[in-house]
């Protein structure tokens, strides 16, 4: 009946090739981010969409020579979801960034229009606001971080902190990375998602971390490699099941959900992949490599009060 | 060993599962399209309530109910069709005695009586599910200040003339006002007197080759109180706004030192609500001065003589007006909008407080025979990039819509015309009535969402959390087979519990707040994952299940609450530093935890008790 996935598998064994696959994604990304950075929405550079909806499938030229006649030459006019559906963004530019542009844009949309448009969505950002909510985005970021080294460290010890954070790190990193590379869309929604990734990781590096801990207080026979072998043996099967599961959903969200949380969806997909390995092979890695041992987890007072199995 | 719960624990459960239940059944029922009427002033009675209900009859216009609900009027319709003509007839026949009363589409939660009692309220949606606007509106707090100084200079002004000081000039900056005086003898006896009168102000002197100045400018509690001050007067005139613009549930909330939010949701005409929200748009009167040909030559020359000012007319050609204004927009108590009989063009006609009244009254009767200009004053903003930092330029266009000559003493009520459009006088009055925002106000960030799109967020949320449910659940029973079957039963109910308290808090769901849910359902599996994962365990290292089950959840459940705690830190600071649909989104995954928390753990364990607890297992379903 009880199945196991895996029952004694070397993880340690792939050490060296995870390092390898490891440096070369973040040296990727961090390449690419330096290079080609993200390609960051209006929500953090400032500026308009506006997302109209025609009863008939329309042509972009049009629109755009209608926009170019009346000075909005540099708006980016694609379709959104069908050929019905028209998305128009507009990059901040001085004197042009305010809020009565969209309505401008609205009027001329339907002026050159036939039937009745929909206006589907409007946002505006002003460029005060865009640089508030990067500055913002990257200290929630940075501050989850701190918080998290803090609880760690408090709860297990200051080596697995470290090994957690760095964990976090390499999958935000990989996530941009990928982001940048594919040059996706980066609003918002993926900024969440990004907050949630760290959540979801470290949620899966606790509990390999728990169970090494769990183990060097149990287990003394064994070197620390073999324990955390063993560690990562006894959870695998929960790691991929929980990933499979959240991925389950994941997916639904990604094809169902709309366009609105399809790039929410997406790096959440691609941060729980990245975070399943990472919490096998960077967080228990790096605290290995920083050399836990058995004494640094060692209970202050009674010890083995578990049922001592060999 | 024997898995047993004391009876209180089954109670407790049942309880609190009852207790999920009522409050998340609201939710099930809908909503129904509906009239909300209010009176800005008085509050609405049975009067009110009759004339709707005939209104309504004589016009033939099914309605399902109508009620007094609180301070308003709530009349219930089977379609959005009876809605919206019962709209139009409700408004023209109340319109008809009193146009303070405001009448709003809703959609009005039919929640049955029974829950309601029990204070159950359905989930309120957020903008992006149900359609509206989301504006972040910053008050311009530099001109609020230059207007409180512009007025202090006019005080400061006649204070001098009272004490009989001689001062050249006096002149209100953003920052200050300066006067300037001809000597060093005249300046030091005035900087006494002032300094005695004005105690709240900071009073400093300084000086150029020929002049010398006082100047005076607020002091630090002053000028909060300015601020203080100035952002409240805009948040009443805003709601005066949105009430003349006939919104139902508006929110409009001060965030920060100089930002308000507005949400109105279901507004259609987003265009029309940014205009009317951010609209400066003022009148002032003021008297003519001079002929023709000094308003050319003062446009030649580009001098306006002194104590005049130049201004433009709508056709272009220049105008004279005097300095000193005769009303402001701000003495205006009414306004309605109209045809001009005369001249069949749209007029304004405008009703004034007691003292602009007496003013204009007062000026018009010694200046009968001359004539008078109406001044249009609207802010306009810009943002420039200045020394490579983004700024805003307010410019402020002012121009003189119409010169009458004043024919009689005009008092308490008067037209004025000259306006382009049926269309600008209506707004003009509606602005008029809802009062000037004490400093203009700029959009800094909309968030519009179209119905149609708030629908389509609905349905395509809705859908892929069943889907992304049910794969789950799927998987579920066939890897942990009864267990599996628990493990649902404690989803399902932790899905049930999320709703309630979400509806219990009256929390907004948003579109990243059902992401919130779904990435819940997903975790939440988590914690039985973890439980089954150890129970396997223990039975391959040979224990019996009924020790397999309890070690089981012992120590699964350490690791349960670290994994769930850190998640939650995340969470917290997630709603800390985000804004509206990150904090959206932290919450529903704080929810989340505690609820799946309470449900994968105590929940799952009391019907697996209940199975396996009270006999002798030799194999465990897993």
């Amino acid at each position: 009946m009880a199945r196991t996935l895996f029952n004694n598998f070397d993880f340690m064994a792939l050490r060296k090739p995870a390092l390898v696959v490891s440096v070369v994604l973040l040296l990727i990304s961090v390449i690419s981010l330096a290079t080609f950075k993200l390609n960051v929405g209006i929500d953090f550079t400032g500026g308009s969409i506006i997302e109209v909806g025609y009863q008939q499938a329309v042509e972009l030229e049009p629109i755009r020579t209608a926009l170019e006649a009346d000075g909005f030459g540099d708006a980016i006019v694609q379709h959104f979801g069908s050929a019905q559906e028209v998305l128009i963004r507009l990059v901040p530019e001085a004197g042009k960034d305010k809020a009565e542009i969209s309505s401008q844009i609205i009027g001329l949309l339907q002026a050159a229009s036939e039937t009745s448009i929909d206006v589907r969505r409007v946002d505006f950002v002003g460029p005060q606001v865009g640089e508030e909510l990067t500055e913002d985005g990257g200290l929630a970021v940075l501050y989850a971080l701190i918080a998290i080294l803090i609880y760690v460290a408090f709860r297990f010890e200051y080596r697995f902190s470290l090994g957690a954070v760095a964990a976090l790190v390499h999958d935000v990193i990989i996530t941009l990375g990928i982001f940048s590379v594919l040059q996706l869309d980066f609003d918002l929604s993926v900024l969440a998602a990004i907050l949630a990734v760290i959540g979801y990781s470290l949620n899966d590096t606790i509990v390999v971390f728990d169970r090494v801990r769990e183990n060097f207080r149990k287990i003394r026979k064994k070197t620390s490699i073999e324990i955390v072998n063993t560690s990562i043996n006894q959870t695998i099967s929960r790691t991929l099941m929980t990933s499979f599961t959240t991925l389950l959903v994941l997916l639904s969200l990604f094809f169902l959900g709309g366009e609105a949380i399809h790039a929410f969806a997406l790096a959440l997909i691609i941060g729980v992949v990245v975070g399943t390995y990472s919490s096998i092979y960077v967080a228990t890695t790096s605290a290995l490599t920083l050399g836990i041992s058995r004494s640094d987890l060692l209970l202050p007072e009674k010890e083995g009060e578990d049922l001592a199995r060999p | 060993m024997v898995n047993r719960y004391a009876p209180w624990r089954y109670i407790l459960l049942i309880l609190i599962i009852a207790i999920g239940a009522v409050y998340a059944a609201p939710n099930l029922y809908g909503e129904d399209p509906a009239l909300q009427i209010t009176h800005r002033v008085n509050l609405v009675d049975e009067g009110e309530l009759n004339n709707i209900r005939s209104t309504l009859e004589t016009e033939a216009i099914d309605f399902r109910s109508l009620e007094l609900d609180g301070n308003n009027v709530l009349v219930r319709f089977d379609s959005e069709e009876a809605q919206l003509k019962a709209a139009t007839q409700v408004r023209e026949a109340l319109y008809a005695s009193d146009r303070r009363y405001s009448i709003a589409l809703n959609l009005a939660p039919a929640t049955p009586d029974w829950l309601t009692a029990l204070s159950a309220l359905p989930m309120y949606l957020g903008l992006d599910l149900r359609g509206g606007v989301h504006f972040l509106m910053e008050v311009d707090m530099e001109s609020a200040i230059q207007k409180s100084l512009e007025r202090a200079a006019g005080e400061l002004r006649s204070f001098m003339r009272e004490e009989k000081i001689r001062y050249k000039a006096v002149q209100a900056t953003a920052k200050k006002v300066s006067i300037r005086f001809g000597t060093p003898e005249d300046r030091d006896a005035a900087r006494l007197l002032l300094e005695e009168e004005y105690r709240d102000f900071v009073i400093a002197d300084s000086n150029d080759d020929r002049s010398w100045f006082v100047d005076i400018s607020f002091n630090p509690t002053a000028l909060d109180e300015e601020r203080r001050s100035a952002i409240e007067q805009n948040i009443s005139t805003l709601k005066n706004r949105v009430n003349e613009l006939g919104v139902a549930e508006p929110v409009i909330q001060r965030q920060g030192a100089e930002r308000v939010v507005v949400q109105l949701p279901g507004v259609q005409d987003t265009v029309r609500a940014k205009e009317i929200l951010g609209a400066t748009a003022t009148l002032e009167f003021r008297l003519v001065h001079g002929s023709f040909a000094e308003w050319s030559a003062a446009q030649a020359n580009g001098k306006a003589p002194i104590g005049t000012r130049l201004y433009t007319q709508s056709d272009g050609t220049p105008v004279l007006l005097k300095r000193s204004v005769i009303v402001t927009g701000d003495q205006i108590v009414g306004a309605a909008s109209g045809i001009d009989q005369q001249s069949g063009t749209p007029d304004v006609t405008i009703t004034m407080n007691a003292k602009g009244a007496d003013r204009m009254a007062k000026i018009t009767r010694e200046n009968i025979g001359k004539p008078m200009g109406v001044v249009f004053i609207e802010d306009k903003f810009e943002f420039r990039d200045v020394e490579g930092e983004k700024r805003r330029i307010r410019t402020t266009e002012s121009q003189v819509i119409n010169v009458a000559t004043i024919r009689d003493q005009l008092s308490k009520r008067f037209h004025i015309t000259g306006l382009d459009s049926t269309r600008e006088a209506r707004d003009l009055a509606l602005l008029l009535r809802a009062g000037a925002l004490r400093a203009p106000m700029v959009i800094v960030e909309e968030r519009t969402v179209g119905p149609s799109l708030g629908q389509e967020n609905i349905d395509r949320g809705f859908l892929s959390v069943v889907v992304g449910f049910v794969l789950v659940l799927v998987f579920m029973a066939v890897y942990y087979k009864l267990f599996g079957l628990v493990a649902n039963l404690a989803l399902s109910l932790n899905l049930v519990f999320m709703v309630a308290i979400l509806s219990i808090f009256q929390a907004t769901l948003t579109l990243p707040g059902i992401a919130g849910i779904v990435l819940t359902v997903g975790m939440a599996v988590d914690a039985n994952v973890l439980i089954f994962e150890r129970i396997r365990e223990e039975i391959r290292l040979g224990n019996t299940p009924q020790a397999a089950i309890y070690v089981g959840y012992e120590k699964a459940f350490g690791t349960i609450a670290d994994a769930n705690i850190t998640t939650f830190i995340a969470a917290i600071v997630l709603f800390g530093f985000g804004t509206g649909p990150i904090q959206g989104f932290a919450v529903t995954l704080m929810i989340g935890i505690v609820s799946s928390m309470f449900t994968a753990i105590f929940g799952t364990r009391a019907v697996i008790n209940l199975i396996y607890g009270r006999k002798q297992v030799t194999r465990l379903a897993i």
